[in-house]
C-alpha cells in the first residue's frame, strides 16, 4: 500500500501497543488492518519474535507496535519507559476461542503495573476470534471476561479503571470498527468533527455520515445520531468498491504513452473523487462518497426523503464541510489533494 | 417461426467428488451466497437443477450432481443416457486438498467416457478448486502438475479440455465462470458488434456488459489506450467487486439480493469517470470514459437511446418473446 514505511523509534506520534498471549492474533490484526492482508492468509504468518513497529501516515501519524507475547515487559532488565512513554492506547488481545484465564491474569498484571507510572493510558481489550463462536457462547464469553477483569482489578483496589472491551474478528468488519473507536479517543478534534458532521446531516437529510481514513478504512468520526450495526459495514464496503474501481481505471496513462498528464486529463475532470449510488427500488440517492483530501473521504447514507434533485444542496454543504475541515486538519493540505488512492 | 431468437437451453453438468465445492460455487455465483455462507450447505442429494437466463437467447440449465459414490454410480449406469446426453458443457471440480487424487482421476475418466458416448461435442472445463488452501508460492506449480495428469486421462477431450485454478475466497471463481459463460453464449458476436458501435459513439474507453444476478461478464469492448490497462484481470475483479457490493446492499436494506439492485452507480475522479446502468432485463452496462462531464452526460443519453436495440438481442424482453414465443 505504500503508506506504511518503517520508521525509527522515538518519533513523537501517538503509539498503539498490541499485546496479548502468543497466537492470540496480534500480528494478524495488524496485517489485516494496516496491510490489507486477506484474513485467510494470516494462517501463514510466522510467530513474532521481536517488537514490530509500523508507522502509519495518514490524517494524523501514529505508530502501531506489535509486541511478541512471550516477553515479560515488567522484568527489571527491560526498559519499560521506552515502550510505554508516549503511548496512546494499549490494545490487549484475548483469544476467545482458547483458555483465557492466563491471558486475563497477564492483562491485570499489566494494568496494575502501568497504573502507577502511566495512569492515563487507555486500555482496550479485544475479545478476539469471535467468528468461530455461536451467538450465545460469544455473549457469555464476553460477559465473563469483562466480569473477571473488573473483579480482579477492584480486588486490588482499582475501581473504574479506564478499560474498554470489544468483540473482534479479522473475518468481518468488527476489527475495523473496534480500531476506529480506539483511534477516535486519540483525536483531540473529535467533538469538532462530530459537530460538523451533525450539521451536514441536518442540512441535507443525511441518515448517517462517516469520515473515513481511506487507506485503513478506520472511521475517525461520525455524526452523533444513534447507529445501527449495519451502517459502518455498508459505508466501508462502499469505500472498497470505489477504491477498487479507481485502482483499475485510475492507472497512470502517461506510463503507456509519452504524453503529459495534462493532455490526458482534459479540462473538466473533478479533483476530488466523488461517487453516488441510486437504488432501483427507491429511486433516490442512497450512498454518496466524496474525497475530502489525500487521506479522508466522507461517506453518507441518505435518508429515504432525500430526493435526487437535492444533489446541488449536498454539493454545496459538502463544500462548506470541506472548508471547515481544512481548518481542523491543516497538515493534510500540505500535499495537494490529488491522485486518488 | 424460428427467427433465430428462440431461447436456447444449454445443459451444463457440474460434477466432481462429494465435498469438492460444487454447490458452494454454484450458490455463490448463481444464488447470492457469500463465501462464508457456504458452510451451511449440506451434501447434494442426487441432482439439483437451476435455470439462469443470460443475455442473448441463452438459458443456462445447470445440473449440480451430488458427488457421493452411490449417486455417481447411478449417473453412470441407470441414468447414463439421461444425464450425459445433449450436454453442452461439463464442469468437473477437483478438490486440491483431496488425499485420493489418483482415485478422483479414475472417477473423472469414467465420467469422461460416458460424456464422450452421449455428447461427443461437449466442452470440458476442469476446475482445480480450493486453491486458497495452498500457499501462494506453491500454487502455480501444483496446479500445472495436476492439470497435466488430468489431461492425460481426458480421452477424446484431451486437446480441448480447459483448466482453471479456483477458490471461493477470491475472484478466480469469476475468472473461470466468465470463460464458461462466454463459451456458451450463442450470439456473442452480434452483441459485441453492437457494443463496439456504442463505445465509438460515446467515446468510451471500455464497456463491460454483465449479467445482473451473477455479475458475470458477458462481453466487453476496450478502446485505444485502455488496451494497455495493466490490470488484465479487471473483468473478474469487477464481477467480484459488484457481487460483494450487491450482498452488502441487500444486507443493509433488508431487501432480498435479487431485488437490491442499484439503478445507477457513478464514480468520478480526475483520471476517469465510470458508471453502471441497466441495459436490458438481465444485463447491466459498465462504462469507463474519459474524465469529462460532457462525455459523461452524453454517454448516459446515448445509452438510453440504444437500449431497445440490445433488448432485441435479449430473449428476456417482452418483445422478443412475443415474436418467437409460439
Ligand atoms: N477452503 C475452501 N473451502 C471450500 C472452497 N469451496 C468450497 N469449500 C468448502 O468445501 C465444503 C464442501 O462444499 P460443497 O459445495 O457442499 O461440496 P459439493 O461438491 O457440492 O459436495 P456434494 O454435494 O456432496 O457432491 C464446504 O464446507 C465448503 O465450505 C474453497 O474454495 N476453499
Ligand atoms: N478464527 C480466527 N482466527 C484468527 C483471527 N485472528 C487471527 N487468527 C488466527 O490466529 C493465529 C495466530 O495469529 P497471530 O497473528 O500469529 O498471533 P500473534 O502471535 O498474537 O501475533 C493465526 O493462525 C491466525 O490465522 C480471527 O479473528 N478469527
Ligand atoms: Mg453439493
Amino acid at each position: 500500500t505504500g503508506r506504511l514505511p518503517n520508521s525509527k523509534a522515538g518519533d513523537d506520534k501517538p503509539r498503539l501497543l498490541l499485546m496479548g498471549q502468543p497466537r492470540s492474533g496480534k500480528s494478524s490484526i495488524s496485517s489485516v488492518v494496516f496491510h490489507k492482508l486477506p484474513p485467510s492468509e494470516t494462517l501463514y504468518l510466522e510467530t513474532t519474535t521481536r517488537i514490530k513497529k509500523e508507522s502509519m501516515h495518514s490524517f494524523m501519524d501514529f505508530q502501531v507496535w506489535d509486541l511478541p507475547g512471550h516477553v515479560d515487559y515488567f522484568d527489571p532488565s527491560f526498559h519499560v519507559d521506552h515502550i510505554f512513554e508516549e503511548i496512546g492506547a494499549l490494545i490487549w488481545v484475548i483469544d476467545a476461542q482458547d483458555e483465557y484465564l492466563e491471558a486475563i491474569m497477564q492483562l491485570n498484571k499489566t494494568i496494575l503495573n502501568l497504573q502507577h507510572s502511566y495512569p492515563s493510558i487507555n486500555v482496550e481489550v479485544f475479545v478476539h476470534k469471535v467468528d468461530g463462536l455461536s451467538d450465545d457462547y460469544k455473549a457469555d464469553t464476553f460477559r465473563d471476561i469483562i466480569q473477571r477483569v473488573t473483579d480482579e482489578l477492584s480486588d486490588h483496589g482499582y475501581e473504574n479503571a479506564p478499560v474498554s472491551f470489544y468483540q473482534t474478528s479479522i473475518y468481518d468488519h468488527s476489527i475495523f470498527e473496534a480500531f476506529s473507536k480506539v483511534i477516535q479517543k486519540l483525536i483531540p478534534q473529535l467533538p469538532t468533527l462530530e459537530a460538523l458532521l451533525d450539521s451536514l446531516c441536518q442540512s441535507c437529510r443525511i441518515e448517517k455520515a462517516y469520515l473515513f481514513d481511506i487507506m485503513s478504512k478506520i472511521y475517525i468520526a461520525a455524526d452523533t445520531s444513534p447507529t445501527d450495526g449495519g451502517s459502518y459495514e455498508i459505508a466501508s464496503d462502499y469505500i472498497d468498491v470505489v477504491i477498487d474501481v479507481s485502482e483499475i481505471y485510475g492507472w497512470d496513462r502517461t506510463l503507456a504513452l509519452e504524453v503529459e498528464e495534462e493532455e490526458i486529463r482534459g479540462e473538466s475532470g473533478c479533483n476530488d473523487a466523488e461517487s453516488l449510488i441510486t437504488m432501483e427500488r427507491k429511486g433516490n440517492h442512497y450512498l454518496y462518497l466524496r474525497e475530502i483530501n489525500k487521506y479522508l473521504a466522507l461517506i453518507c447514507l441518505m435518508g429515504d426523503d432525500s430526493p435526487a434533485e437535492k444533489k446541488a444542496v449536498i454539493d454545496y454543504n459538502v463544500g462548506v464541510f470541506q472548508t471547515a475541515l481544512k481548518q481542523v486538519f491543516p497538515r493534510a493540505e500540505r500535499e495537494p489533494p490529488g491522485h486518488h488512492h | 417461426m424460428n427467427t433465430g431468437k428462440r431461447q436456447k437451453q444449454r445443459k451444463v453438468l457440474l460434477m466432481g467428488k462429494s465435498g469438492a465445492g460444487k454447490s458452494s460455487m454454484r450458490s455463490i455465483v448463481f444464488s447470492n451466497y457469500v463465501a462464508k455462507d457456504v458452510r451451511r450447505l449440506g451434501a447434494t442429494i442426487d441432482v439439483e437443477h437451476s435455470n439462469i437466463k443470460f443475455m442473448g437467447n441463452l438459458m443456462l440449465n445447470l445440473w449440480d450432481c451430488g458427488g457421493q459414490d452411490g449417486f455417481v454410480e447411478n449417473y453412470l449406469t441407470h441414468q447414463r443416457a439421461h444425464v450425459f446426453s445433449s450436454v453442452a458443457v461439463l464442469i468437473f471440480v477437483f478438490d486440491i486438498e483431496s488425499r485420493e487424487f489418483a482415485a478422483d482421476v479414475i472417477s473423472y475418466s469414467s465420467i469422461i467416457r460416458a460424456l464422450q458416448e452421449n455428447s461427443p461435442s461437449a466442452k470440458v472445463f476442469v476446475l482445480i478448486h480450493k486453491m486458497d488452501l495452498v500457499q501462494a508460492r506453491l500454487r502455480q506449480q501444483l496446479f500445472e502438475e495436476r492439470a497435466e495428469y488430468i489431461r492425460a486421462a481426458s480421452e477424446g477431450f484431451k486437446d480441448t479440455v480447459e483448466f482453471w485454478a479456483t477458490s471461493i475466497w477470491d475472484q478466480s471463481l469469476y475468472k473461470a465462470w466468465t470463460q464458461i459463460i462466454y463459451y456458451l453464449i450463442p450470439n456473442a458476436g452480434s452483441i459485441e458488434a453492437l457494443l463496439r458501435q456504442l463505445a465509438e459513439v460515446i467515446d468510451a474507453r471500455e464497456l463491460i456488459l454483465y449479467e445482473r444476478t451473477t455479475c458475470l461478464t458477458v462481453t466487453h469492448v476496450t478502446r485505444g489506450l485502455e488496451e494497455r490497462n495493466p490490470f488484465t484481470d479487471r473483468f473478474e475483479r469487477i464481477s467480484s467487486i459488484l457481487k460483494t457490493h450487491k450482498q452488502s446492499m441487500a444486507k443493509h436494506t433488508n431487501l432480498p439480493p435479487n431485488i437490491a439492485n442499484f439503478a445507477e452507480m457513478q464514480i468520478k475522479t480526475g483520471r476517469f469517470m465510470f458508471f453502471i446502468t441497466r441495459l436490458t432485463e438481465n444485463t447491466n452496462l459498465a462504462a469507463a470514459i474519459p474524465p469529462s462531464e460532457q462525455i459523461f452526460n452524453a454517454a448516459r443519453v446515448n445509452i438510453s437511446l440504444v437500449r431497445p436495440r440490445f433488448a432485441e438481442l435479449d430473449i428476456g424482453s417482452a418483445k422478443a418473446s412475443a415474436r418467437g414465443g409460439i
